[in-house]
């Protein structure tokens, strides 16, 4: 599940971008960007919910120490977003 | 392991190679220590989790690599990218680093050398306050992250909150991406006089000068003596915060809350360093809980060296140096004597500037009972309280209680905040315990029964 926003602003420069999908919804990557950037960028801003509150988490230390931007990519399970680097066409699933 | 270093996943590095030296951390210190190293013919290997080289400081967009010396000799060393180092062990004449290869698909590798640097660097640190778990609240590295290494912004319209220098340059940061910035909140109060009586060096002034510029330029008022008290939800995510003025000791001064509509805070209160490695060595802290080093960086263990803000929260240049230093070190030779004279200056800099942004002991008081201070294991500050009052009176026992700190992080996150609601529920001082964490990183067993074999 995911909760969505407008877009941050972003800078669209270059043209060897590509797509992703998040849940079946393709959204556009720069190269280099990480998953969880490139979710953000297209307006996600969480995507996973608590076990027991049922609470929205998304990205929040951004570097791979806090662990609340676990997401499956490609059925791969349990992935920080913010460290696995966006390919073509991943398949990102969330909770 | 990223495309950029044109290895295969699987490479091993390790079993039949000894490297004269291993460094764990590709940031400022890391780096500038191992070409360094490599500049005077000593075979060196480098591993970081991150895709790119650069540490926080150079964190960069893929292709638009900063202009940094050690970047552009980076080919001189053996560059393991992506490689997640979750293990030291010391050998008789070496060391070994065991990692995990790829964020993916996790292969184990191996990494032998004859020393050891640890240059782990360090992580926001945080004081939970109501709200503190919306979507929308980031920590003030992480918006940095996100701009640096991605070119994304957080949000659109942000508070930046918490306290120390490093606060500005997210500030202006997030401006120049064109995110709104209502607001830098520094908690303390860095008067003019105080940061007049700093033992400092010019080139630091001129940039804290720089960026009040910067900031007035860009219209971001900077309050001192407040904080971010509370974050609010607006269907499901951040809405707005609470600012209010505290005290000295940070009381909150009744009635002076404010609240500030806003999508994205950037927070943090400092910086913790990341010692895990170090604590599986068994190697010598200091009193305030960094790695201790002599003047050639080395640890108390023969052959184990560390550098940059695991020993010390320095800034930048000081991380450099120190990397430069443990670089002669390890290769027998003496440095030019400008170096140490630089190190003794950016420590003597450094001190003076923590002493400016100190954590005042009633944040506590920010929050309620059911504020989370374990994000991972969701426990609320009450069950702490609880547990303490029913006889566990440190972090390990609260732990075992209420499993705060049990999670996938690991209690980086909360190991420092749930030690100060247990001293502010005892009424007496608790440390937050030394990570003596038998995995530096969380890893999937899959990896770890690979490693095994
Ligand atoms: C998220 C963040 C962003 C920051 N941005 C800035 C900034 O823009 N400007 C500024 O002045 N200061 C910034 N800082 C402060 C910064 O920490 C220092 O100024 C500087 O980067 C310290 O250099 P270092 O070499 O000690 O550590 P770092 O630059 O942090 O380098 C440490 C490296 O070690 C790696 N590492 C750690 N543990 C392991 C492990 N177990 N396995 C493999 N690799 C590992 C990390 O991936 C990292 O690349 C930031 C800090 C953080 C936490
Ligand atoms: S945002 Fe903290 S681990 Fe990814």
């Amino acid at each position: 599940m995911t909760d969505e926003t407008d877009p941050a602003p972003l800078d669209r420069s270059g043209d060897a971008g590509f797509h992703l999908t998040v849940d079946g919804r393709r959204i556009p990557v720069e190269p280099g960007q990480t998953v969880g950037a490139a979710m953000l960028a297209a307006g996600i801003r969480s995507w996973r919910t608590t076990r027991f509150a049922g609470k929205p988490r998304g990205l929040f230390c951004g570097i791979g120490v806090c662990f609340d931007c676990l997401v499956t990519v490609d059925g791969t399970p349990s992935l920080r977003a913010c460290l696995v680097t966006a390919r073509p066409d991943d398949e990102v699933t969330t909770t | 392991m990223s495309d950029e270093t044109g290895r295969g996943i699987g490479h091993d590095s390790g079993r039949d190679t000894l490297h004269d030296l291993v460094v764990v951390g590709a940031g400022l210190a890391g780096l500038a220590a191992a070409v360094t190293a490599a500049g005077f013919g000593l075979r060196v290997a480098v591993l970081d989790a991150n895709a790119r080289a650069g540490g926080q400081y150079h964190r960069h967009r893929v292709d638009r690599p900063p202009a940094w010396a050690p970047l552009a000799r980076l080919h001189t060393v053996e560059h393991l990218a992506e490689h997640r180092v979750w293990a030291v062990e010391r050998g008789d004449d070496h060391f070994t680093a065991h990692a995990v290869a790829g964020e993916r698909d996790g292969v184990a590798v191996t990494v032998r050398g004859r020393r050891l640097l640890l240059a782990t660097g360090a992580y926001d640190r945080q004081l939970p306050f109501p709200g503190w778990d919306l979507p929308g609240v980031f920590t003030a590295g992480g918006a940095q992250a996100l701009l640096k290494g991605n070119g994304v912004a957080p949000g659109r319209r942000a508070v930046v909150a918490g306290t120390g220098p490093f606060l500005l340059p997210v500030a202006v940061g997030l401006a120049d991406a064109g995110v709104r910035v209502l607001a830098v909140v520094e908690a303390s109060r860095p008067t003019p006089r105080a940061v007049a009586l700093a033992p400092h060096s010019p080139a630091r002034v001129v940039e804290a000068a720089g960026y009040a510029a910067a900031l007035a330029r860009r219209r971001i008022p900077y309050y001192t003596g407040r904080a971010v008290i509370a974050a609010h939800a607006d269907g499901g995510a951040l809405g707005s915060v609470t600012v209010a003025r505290l005290d000295a000791d940070w009381w909150v001064r009744p009635g002076t809350e404010r609240e500030l509509a806003c999508d994205t805070l950037a927070v943090g209160y400092g910086f913790t360093p990341h010692l895990e490695l170090a604590g599986q060595l068994g190697c010598a802290s200091t009193p305030d809980g960094f790695v201790a080093v002599d003047t050639r960086q080395a640890t108390d263990l023969p052959g184990l060296y560390a550098a940059g803000e695991s020993t010390g929260i320095g800034g930048a240049q000081l991380s450099e140096v120190e990397g430069e230093l443990a670089a002669y070190a390890i290769a027998g030779r003496t440095p030019p004597k400008a170096l140490p004279r630089r190190r003794a200056r950016l420590t003597r800099f450094a001190v003076g500037l923590r002493a400016l942004y100190p954590i005042r002991s009633a944040w506590p008081s920010w929050s309620d009972e059911d504020t989370l201070i374990c994000r991972c294991e969701e426990v609320p500050r009450g069950r702490i309280a609880d547990a303490a009052r029913h006889g566990a009176d440190d972090v390990r026992s609260i732990k075992l209680l209420t499993r705060a700190g049990m999670g996938w992080c690991q209690g980086r996150m909360c190991a420092e905040a749930t030690a100060c609601v247990l001293s502010d529920v005892l009424g007496r001082p608790i440390a937050a315990p030394a990570p003596t964490r038998p995995i530096a990183v969380p890893i999937r067993l899959g990896d770890l029964a690979q490693g095994a074999s």
